[in-house]
């Protein structure tokens, strides 16, 4: 983690050494101020988001997993996400700042969740079931306003920028950017951390989990809550960053086991390196930068293969 | 503790009534048995009576006071419930799954303590299944998940266990093991248990109490010796039965021996739901 965080931050197009970086972290002068300039305004802000960010996208895919005892829900699995991406395309077609972007992304993101949970609601009960659905209903609903944005936009200059956008990427983040955007990840990781162990609960059938004397509701809604601010803030900052909320948890339980105790930690951490790493890879492998979700899914796809193949996978 | 559930009644939305007038009641350290047959509701009791599903009339009461109006958290550290063994989808170790019981002992973001895993191990040892340590819940048998679930409900140190079927799905020996365990600990804890059965054998070795749930709807509760009787059943599974005790090693033994298959002439008294295809299957046999 910290081998990724000095490499994020020394290497690009502009390289910095590891001795220069240390002494701008502790304070000390160095002698090329562009180093600072470079090191603050955007190195740093954008290796710390993509440590939250990363961190955040697997502690909700792991916790979702949980709470749907179903190794393959993700963060997206009630349709948060494809929600966000609306909200932003929408923002970009409309020319929106970048700032009215990010709301516009992160209060879709939530409006596409109140319309899952108030849909799913069946005599003021909603069964897991029936959020599944009705989030599979309103992903599809979005997906094709994403589609609908994206065919009236102008193919001048508006959808290259939505299409850039939807895979994803880091770049442009500023620390005040990043002070407003991590408050609902953070505030969303600790929350699922302090549940970590509840999880497992969680995971139980429902009359099991009753048993246990938990408020299945409340927890739920608790759980449900942290992953969307999360997933909503994450896409509304980073555009859609796809794969590791599913693949980092399963790496975590693959070395791990299931105890969301240790999952729960282990996907934080590891969730955090994996984004830096492909941050870093995808400003600094070409002139050009190139989108997130791409790499992701490009390394992730034969580092997940290969641990499958080596640890037979979870164990269910 | 005093568990009661009083004239108590539940049937689906637009359906008939599956229970009705239900009422029993359970003293500290008792046994009660639930018997019946397949589909009568012994599952939908015990979830009534333990608040999954809410009761239509009457209700549960603990100590005399409601269900309604004790704190949920308080309730489930008095009951430890236990399901039928089945596999999840995440499969947590044996001890990991026993730990999980001390849940109703512990605030909202906080993990258990080393007292609480210690607790657990004692838990899995006083079921006699501490070899299960460290090995994954879906790939332990089934009458040894079926102890791993004891274990997890005496983790939370109860004053009463319900059991759901506890020995179903087991062989000979398994079933033994698990009626012995929870005859064994009631007695040793003084905890009381609630247990759905399929054996009224099993529920004359170690019961106080029976109930017995018949097709009608109708149902008969009582000490076990007096309700678990050859006419009590004959109606209740349709089936033609004796029961003989014998001495064995010094020990009396009761057994209960199905002998016949009823052809009830009034199907629809028989079961409800598809009269007359019962009518026809008894017609064709």
């Amino acid at each position: 983690m910290i081998v990724a965080f000095t490499i994020a931050v020394t290497a690009g197009r502009y390289s910095i050494s590891v001795e220069d970086m240390i002494k701008v972290l502790t304070g000390q002068a160095v002698e090329d101020s562009n180093v600072k300039t470079v090191m603050f305004s955007i190195r740093l802000p954008r290796a710390l988001l993509a440590i939250i960010a990363g961190a955040g996208l697997a502690v909700a895919g792991a916790a979702f997993q949980s709470m749907f005892s179903n190794p393959l829900a993700t963060p997206d699995t009630l349709g948060v996400a494809t929600g966000a991406s609306f909200g932003a395309t929408l923002g970009i077609m409309m020319r929106l700042p970048s700032m009215g972007i990010q709301t516009s992304a992160f209060l879709m993101g939530i409006i596409s969740i109140f319309l899952v949970y108030s849909i799913s609601k069946v005599k003021g009960e909603s069964s897991l079931v029936m959020l599944i659905l009705a989030g599979m209903v309103i992903s599809s609903l979005f997906e094709a306003l994403v589609s609908l944005v994206k065919y009236v936009a102008d193919p001048q200059d508006v959808l290259p920028e939505i299409t850039y956008w939807l895979m994803g990427s880091l770049s442009g983040t500023g620390f005040d950017d990043l002070l407003v955007g991590v408050i609902p990840m953070l505030a969303g990781i600790f929350i699922i951390l302090g549940l970590r162990w509840k999880l497992n609960v969680l995971s139980l059938n429902e009359d099991e989990a009753r048993s246990m004397g938990i408020n299945l509701r409340f927890i739920r809604g608790l759980t449900i809550v942290s992953s969307t601010m999360i997933t909503a803030s994450v896409i509304a900052m980073c555009g859609k960053v796809g794969w590791i909320g599913i693949l980092i948890p399963h790496v975590a339980r693959m070395i791990f086991g299931n105890n969301n105790k240790y999952v729960i930690p282990a996907s934080l951490g590891l969730g955090a390196t994996y984004l830096l790493i492909i941050d870093t890879v995808a400003r600094s492998i070409s002139a050009a930068e190139l989108p997130i979700s791409i790499l992701t899914a490009i390394i992730g796809a034969p580092v997940f293969i290969i641990l499958l193949r080596k640890t037979g996978g979870i164990k269910a | 503790m005093t568990f009661e559930v009083r004239n108590a009644s539940f049937g689906y939305k637009g359906g008939k009534m599956i229970l009705s007038n239900i009422s029993f009641s359970v003293e500290k350290g008792e046994i009660l048995s639930i018997l019946g047959s397949n589909g009568v509701g012994k599952t939908t009791l015990l979830r009534c009576t333990l608040g999954f599903q809410p009761w239509k009339k009457g209700a549960t009461y603990i100590d005399g006071m409601e269900w309604a109006k004790w704190k949920n958290q308080e309730i489930w550290k008095k009951i430890g419930y236990v399901p039928q063994a089945k596999r999840s989808a995440f499969s947590y170790t044996a001890e990991e799954m026993v730990l999980l019981g001390r849940n109703a002992h512990l605030g909202l973001l906080s993990q258990p303590s080393k007292e609480d895993m210690k607790l657990a191990e004692k838990c899995l040892e006083m079921v006699g299944m501490e070899r299960l340590k460290g090995k994954l819940c879906n790939e332990i048998s089934g009458g040894e998940l079926q102890m791993v679930l004891i274990a997890r409900a005496l983790a939370t140190d109860p004053e009463m266990l319900i059991l759901d079927e506890p020995e179903s799905n087991l062989d000979f020996k398994n079933q033994l093991i698990v009626i012995n365990t929870i005859r064994d600990i009631c007695e040793r804890e003084g905890i009381s248990s609630i247990i759905n059965t399929h054996y009224p054998e099993h529920a004359i070795a170690i019961s106080e109490k029976a109930l017995v749930l018949n097709r009608d709807g109708s149902n008969v509760f009582g000490d076990a010796k007096a309700v678990i009787t050859e006419k009590n059943l004959r109606k209740a599974f349709d089936v033609d039965v004796r029961i003989r005790s014998f001495e064995a090693d010094g020990k009396m033994h009761t057994c209960v021996l199905p002998i016949g298959i009823i052809n009830n002439l009034e199907p629809e008294v028989v079961d409800g739901i598809f009269p007359k295809q019962d009518a026809l299957i008894h017609g064709v046999a």
